[in-house]
């Protein structure tokens, strides 16, 4: 309680004092088995921090005291001091963990393990693995609901979305979306789920209570053949107005009218874009370039791409603390 | 009335609960043959289960995604001796399955196609490259997932003419086969701007692969197979019947490299595969299987996976509506080659990229970046729909 009062202190000052505030990016490099540091301010990477092999899925902690990344050859999941901003500890997973998302509460980690068809439960607190949740073949995207009742899985092979009851760790629900799932955001309201179908070409729009494909966001861009086209990462902004769309070796990323589900713009970016995160203010929208070696920066309501900032190989995935 | 009434809704409680209850049962059968076709290089050695094992695998993939859709899928298999009936074999299977995936050669699986006539069982073939199956040989009831000779040298073509290795010397062997893949290198070099600068034929006089002493005689042999021919910038070998191609490499009289069936070899899978998520279908092989996934289990694997991809779509799995499915616009499967694959429509040939391997890594996939398409770049590899002779009925 001490700790939330002086937490929620502090950041009603920072944002009082600081009008251009500066945010803190970790990007997974995939390739380089390091983590590179971006000052939002500056746009500059500040440090390049060693991580364990094939670093992928990353996100702060709750509390923004940590960043958690996933080295799947490791077969774990790294803890960053965002203090010292070097690996202080490590946490359980199942094999080869890419993926995954915390409960509301931030006590709990749900990941998804590509290697055997399931999503393994950990402890955030006691730091130890409490389960597993048999899902489809190649788990891989995870969300949560915004009550935190449903947990979401998309599994890559089985190309479904299943819906994990977070209280009984049961599934109840599965809807059969386009191929190779790869990731799935809530819109905060909790009105719309969104799928991505890396090898299908779509995003399809699930409506969370009657769990039923409702809409399919599709992307045409001349002079590029369809199967280029391939969606990854989703960022939805918090009015859920708008949204962004990674469209992986097509080199762009869409910006999205979250009412209509049509793409209103391609915003050229680096090569091979994947995932991608808002800063707090949600001004910028940071993305990783695998292909390049770069994240590209694009200013949210000008949806112009600003910055392009060099980090390490394969830049795969980027969190910013959130509010 | 109401004793009706009460009846009736015992009657559909009944049989809701039994819908349930009752998972949709899918048979897919596997005409295999035994025995071995023996490779120059000991590595290289097929397993018994080459294929199946592939399917195997494909059936535990799609029984996850079928508990979820209350599907069960299993495999029935016959692997023929070289005397055994196809006919009989594929009739027997036909009557347990809806689906057969064949690894048989041509004339098997014409043999297979033609003895269930009318019936709708849906064939794939699994294993054979020969493209008079998809041309003049062509049956409305087969569907091919292996790629075909001129997939693959078109494939290779692309690759070596981007890397501007574009005088040819080819080598062929004495065998049907190797002849059938010779021409397809040759219709690849016409195609895509390389030249033939000349040819040599290796005669198959017999004797034995494996010999105490065989390499000192090899590297004799080899430099004086390929001296005294014009400028070249790559041997491309055409040797099906493996008699002499691996011992190409490191022997021939002018430093080249060599490339078809020895060297750089164009494949629909290898076991270096790693791109695109399949390390976890390459992971999930090995634990099921204790070996390492060949093209042929990659095949075998995308026949079931595409029965499974059409059941779960259309939530049945009947053999008809899975055949309309697969031929339809709506289908496409994923198979760790980085883009969806898709059937021709006009011949059922699967589209997909083609893999360029050293065996040790892969190289390149090919369809090439700027070899271009004004429908699919991967129908720039093999025989185009303008150009086909297959009709189907």
């Amino acid at each position: 309680m001490w700790r939330r009062c002086l937490l929620s202190g502090m950041t009603m000052w920072l944002a009082a004092t600081a009008p251009a505030m500066a945010f803190i990016a970790y990007v997974s490099n995939e390739k380089s088995n390091t983590v590179s540091v971006i000052d939002t301010d500056t746009w500059t990477v500040t440090k390049t921090i060693k991580v364990g092999q094939r670093p992928r899925g990353i996100e702060f902690t709750k509390t923004g005291n940590f960043v958690l990344v996933a080295v799947g050859d490791d077969d774990k999941i790294e803890m960053i001091d965002t203090a010292t901003q070097e690996v202080v500890d490590s946490l359980p997973s199942g094999p080869d963990p890419e993926l995954f998302t915390q409960d509301a509460a931030g006590k709990i980690l749900y990941v998804a393990n590509e290697n055997d068809n399931a999503v393994t439960i950990v402890d955030l607190e006691k730091r130890v693995r409490v389960g597993d949740i048999q899902v489809g073949v190649e788990p891989e995207g995870m969300a949560i609901s915004p009550d935190g009742k449903i947990l979401i899985n998309t599994s890559e092979t089985t190309n479904m979305a299943h819906f994990i009851d977070t209280t009984t760790h049961q599934i109840v629900a599965n809807v059969l979306v386009d191929a190779r799932p790869r990731f799935a955001e809530f819109k905060r309201d909790g009105s719309e789920l969104w799928v991505s179908s890396e090898i299908g070409g779509t995003v399809s729009v699930i409506d969370p209570a009657k769990r039923t494909i409702t809409g399919k966001i599709e992307f045409s861009i001349p002079g590029l053949r369809r199967e280029a086209i391939q969606p990854v990462g989703i960022s939805i902004t918090k009015d859920g107005k708008t949204g962004f769309i990674a469209l992986g070796p097509a080199n762009r990323v869409a910006v999205v009218d979250a009412t209509t589900h049509k793409v209103t713009k391609y915003l050229l970016v680096g090569q091979r874009v994947w995932h991608m995160a808002f800063t707090p203010d949600e001004k910028y929208l940071l993305v990783t370039n695998g292909g390049s070696n770069d994240v590209s920066v694009i200013d949210v309501s000008a949806q112009k791409v600003i910055k392009t900032i060099q980090v390490g190989e394969l830049p795969w995935g980027i969190t910013l603390v959130q509010p | 009335m109401i004793q009706w009434l009460v009846g009736a809704i015992g009657l559909s409680l009944v049989a809701t609960h039994a819908l349930a209850a009752d998972p949709i049962e899918i048979g897919i059968g596997y005409l295999g043959h035994t025995g071995i076709k023996s490779k120059l290089s000991l590595v290289e050695q097929p397993s018994e289960d080459d294929g199946i094992a592939g399917a195997r695998l494909a059936i535990e993939d799609n029984n996850t995604t079928g508990k979820f859709l209350n599907q069960r899928f299993f495999l029935d298999e016959i692997r023929l001796k070289d005397d055994e009936d196809v006919a009989k074999a594929a009739t027997a299977l036909a009557g347990r399955n809806g689906f057969i995936i064949v690894d048989l050669p041509a004339d098997g699986l014409l043999k297979a196609a033609d003895a269930l006539g009318n019936r709708k069982t849906v064939l794939l073939n699994a294993g054979v490259t020969d493209d008079r199956l998809r041309e003049q040989d062509c049956r409305a009831s087969v569907i091919h997932v292996a790629p075909t000779r001129s997939m693959l040298a078109d494939a290779l073509a692309q690759y070596l003419v981007w890397k501007q290795w574009k005088r040819w010397l080819l080598a062929v062997g004495s065998h049907e086969a190797d002849k059938l893949y010779a021409d397809a290198l040759r219709r690849a070099a016409t195609r895509f701007g390389a030249t033939i600068v000349g040819e040599r034929v290796f005669e198959d006089t017999g004797g034995a692969r494996r010999t105490d002493s065989g390499v000192t005689l090899i590297q004799r042999q080899m430099p004086v197979f390929t001296q005294q021919a014009p400028a070249y910038d790559v041997l491309v070998a055409a040797d099906e019947g493996e008699v002499f191609a691996s011992y190409l490499p490191y022997r021939t009289w002018d430093p080249r490299p060599v490339a078809g069936s020895a060297g750089l070899v164009p494949t629909s899978w290898d076991a270096a595969q790693d791109q695109w998520g399949a390390i976890q279908i390459q992971n999930r092989f090995i634990k099921l299987n204790s070996r390492r996934m060949t093209a042929r289990d990659m095949q075998a694997w995308t026949a079931a996976r595409m029965i499974g991809e059409a059941t779960s779509r259309i939530n049945s799995g009947d053999p008809k509506s899975v055949s309309d499915f697969l031929k339809g616009p709506d289908f496409s499967v994923a198979a760790f080659k980085g883009q969806r694959l898709t059937l021709r429509p006009w011949n059922l040939q699967l589209r997909q990229p083609i893999l360029l391997v050293d065996g040790r890594m892969v190289v390149s996939v090919s369809p090439q970046e700027g070899f271009l398409h004004q429908v699919s770049e991967l129908d720039t590899l093999g025989v185009d729909r303008s150009e086909t002779k297959c009709k189907l009925h």
